[in-house]
């Protein structure tokens, strides 16, 4: 055999990564977007990629006069693409800003790159509490899942739900939610009767939920990544538990907005306490649901809010430092930014570079044939309680 | 010429580095040079060529099937991980040679589960394996991290003189002289008796114990080494990324590892190789152009190439050079298709 073909073959190879090699533009603020845009997280991808676009048609790309320039990269929700696709933006693409971050691991992949590159990370997703303290340079415009966990935690005990089971998916996000739920709900006189954790891949709901339906609770906590609401819910109802009178509580990912119209009637009467809804009654919120449901043909989901604010705080700190691009410039610039975002007022925390956000309990009704999360009642100004550094 | 003279003076005549395998490495080399920008992808393309190795190992010399060969990738790579994690053994050198071995054990243990059944079985039995260590890492999540994977793992300097940087240029050419050093030992193996046995065997397995090869004690060798060199790839993975998360375990890698050999071609080793340098770059080409659909395109490209068939492939793309070396030299020096492609 010759293998001198074959070689042939790889040097045509090697000419093809030539080709690739990026084309340096000259005076235009890059951002580097990692998100997952296939596998079992795309449909956050896709919200918070849709949501950049649509406020940079709103707003135009260009601010303090230089152009800004969007490079999107899939990393599949894997850690190490991320790690690799961010080191790559940074090292190759000269990129001003990393952003994005579907999940934890993702966002915790990335941060040591940040601090080494002095580059702000602006995570627009992952909730869980620690990841802004893995690096000074990184901003979140998500919500942490201590925000709305403590609250429908304190909420149930005080609404007469007094045994509860929990589901909650095994990594840091759900262990982050379980436990600030159960604090504040026991704190409040409330009892935890089952506690069992779903693995994160391709988990099946059915098992768990006899398991559930047996120690029969007033309610079930649950948490999963937004995107497996939909099927919890078609399994929860399968196995009877609504009409056994069990009722489903927890942070809002569960009934995101984007699969909650698909769920049925089972999910009416869920209570969830979240940082948006789709409902949310302003007119900031109403003008961009409509924009967005425009251009892409479907509700915006809790992500879609975390993307468009997240491309907007690098807007507003670009315009701050007049376009310079110094990391810690761009970093001071973004503590302490407020503004009226589509889910209410939200602050940038200049201590934690954290969101501080209002929290809405809401209740899943049918408005106009359609379910909707209908708030009614309000935490404001919500802090993450999840620091470890207090 | 007797009959075992001719064997050996042929095996021989095999083994002898030829000019263009030479050229092969200098061009690998030489890439570090040519394309300072791209440390990273390349160090993804060696951890994989490496990876790929070692299913050629057993798939093109020794015909053992394995759709769970992760198994032995993500045993080096969390082995790797924790041995820097808790800084058992903080040297990466060492540290790789012991993932590699825990890789081994591994293999050795579950090589006689694989030995005893034919193709069909075989896929069954490694991809189960693969399935039940995915599952075990993911339940004991107290010592891997479970899906958050290990976090904090940080790396010492090689030999205590080359410190792993950012732009991966460390991690580049430490993975670039593991995978050379490997592929010599490959070589050095499939060119031995040993090697032209498993030939055999891969061949007609009752044929080979008839003229008394020990068929399944053979078997068990290859894939012992196999599992060692897939436990290198997965701790090289680890040491040149720092992280180590459920997804070494993943089917896909298992999945896209056959397809990079398919790609290659099996059994003459550089397949391997060559597939892992088309199959990523086609990724990151597609990757590139389209975020959100690459896996169409890359889904089209495999079909269509299976379809059109490697052999012609390589015909088209060596038109051009041949044209010129007909000119330049003559019409014995053009570069022919490989026999095992020829149709």
């Amino acid at each position: 055999m010759s293998i001198r073909s074959q070689i042939l073959l790889a040097a045509g190879s090697v000419a093809a990564m030539l080709a690739l090699a990026p084309a340096h533009a000259q005076d235009s603020i890059k951002i580097g977007l990692i998100l997952p845009m296939t596998g079992g997280q795309a449909s956050t991808g896709k919200q918070i990629d849709n949501a950049v676009k649509l406020y940079m048609q709103q707003n135009g790309d260009t601010v303090a006069g230089k152009k800004i320039e969007v490079i999107l990269k899939d990393d599949g929700a894997v850690p190490d693409n991320t790690k690799r696709l961010a080191q790559e933006l940074i090292v190759n693409e000269k990129v001003n800003f990393i952003a994005g971050f579907g999940v934890t691991p993702a966002a915790l992949a990335a941060a040591p790159l940040a601090t080494q590159a002095k580059i702000p990370e602006v995570v627009m997703a992952a909730g869980t509490s620690i990841i802004t303290e893995r690096s000074p340079y990184i901003v979140r415009t998500s919500f942490t899942l201590a925000q709305s966990c403590t609250i429908i935690g304190d909420w149930a005990a005080k609404n007469g739900i007094k045994k509860v089971a929990t589901l909650t998916s095994d990594y840091a996000p759900g262990n982050d939610a379980l436990n600030f739920f159960k604090q504040n709900f026991t704190a409040g006189g409330g009892e935890i009767v089952e506690e069992v954790k779903v693995p994160l891949q391709n988990p099946d709901f059915a098992p768990f939920l006899q398991r559930m339906k047996d120690s029969k609770p007033d309610a079930v906590f649950v948490f999963v990544p937004a995107g497996q609401g939909g099927n919890f819910m078609k399994q929860y109802a399968e196995r009877g538990l609504d009409k056994a009178g069990i009722k489903v509580i927890g942070p809002g990912d569960v009934m995101d907005d984007d699969l909650l119209n698909g769920m049925g009637d089972a999910a009416l009467g869920t209570v969830t306490a979240h940082l948006y809804s789709a409902a949310h009654p302003s007119a900031a919120n109403k003008e961009f649901v409509a924009a967005y449901k425009k251009a892409f043909g479907q509700r915006p989901g809790f992500m879609a809010v975390g993307g468009y604010d997240g491309i907007r705080l690098i807007y507003e700190a670009l315009k701050k430092t007049g376009g310079k691009t110094d990391g810690d410039a761009l970093i001071a610039a973004m503590k302490g930014a407020k503004w009226e975002s589509p889910r209410g007022p939200i602050m940038i925390d200049p201590e934690t570079r954290d969101i501080v956000q209002n929290i809405y309990i809401r209740k899943v009704e049918k408005v106009d044939g359609e379910l909707y999360n209908v708030e009614f009642a309000t935490f404001e100004a919500v802090k993450d309680s999840g620091k470890t550094k207090k | 010429m007797t009959a075992a003279s001719d064997v050996s003076s042929h095996a021989i005549a095999r083994a002898r580095w030829r000019p263009a395998e030479i050229a092969f490495w200098i061009l690998a080399l030489s890439c570090a040079f040519l394309f300072p920008s791209r440390y990273l992808i390349m160090t993804d393309i060696l951890r994989l060529a490496l990876f790929t190795l070692s299913l050629d190992l057993i798939l093109g010399y020794a015909g053992i099937v394995s759709l769970g060969h992760a198994a032995f990738f993500g045993v080096g790579a969390y082995s790797a991980g924790l041995l820097a994690l808790h800084g058992i053994i903080n040297e990466p050198v060492i540290a790789l040679v012991a993932a590699g071995l825990v890789a081994m054990v591994l293999g050795f243990l579950t090589s006689f589960l694989v030995i005893r059944g034919v193709d069909l079985t075989r896929l069954m039995v490694t991809l189960g394996i693969a399935l039940l260590l995915e599952a075990l890492a993911e339940r004991f999540s107290n010592i891997t991290g479970g899906t958050d994977g290990l976090q904090g793992i940080e790396m010492q300097p090689i030999l205590g003189l080359f410190a792993f940087d950012m732009f991966g240029k460390t991690g580049f050419f430490y993975s670039l002289i593991v995978l050379f050093l490997l592929f010599l030992l490959a070589r050095r193996i499939v060119n031995s008796p040993f090697g032209l046995s498993l030939r055999a065997i891969k061949n007609n397995p009752l044929r080979a114990s008839a003229i008394g090869v020990p068929v399944n004690r053979r078997l068990i060798a290859i894939y012992t080494i196999a599992a060692f060199y897939a436990g290198i790839a997965g701790a090289l993975f680890t040491q040149t990324t720092a992280l180590a998360s459920l997804d070494v375990f993943a089917f896909e890698r298992s999945a896209d590892l056959m397809l990079v050999l398919v790609i290659g071609g099996t059994g003459y080793l550089y397949g391997g190789l060559i597939g892992a340098v088309v199959f990523k770059m086609l990724q990151e080409l597609f990757q590139t152009i389209t975020p959100q659909y690459w896996l169409f395109w890359i889904g089209l490209v495999l079909v269509v190439m299976v379809l059109v068939g490697r052999e012609r492939i390589h015909r088209w793309v060596l038109w051009v050079p041949n044209l010129v070396i007909r000119q330049l030299f003559g019409r014995k020096a053009v570069v022919a298709v490989p026999e095992s492609d020829a149709p």
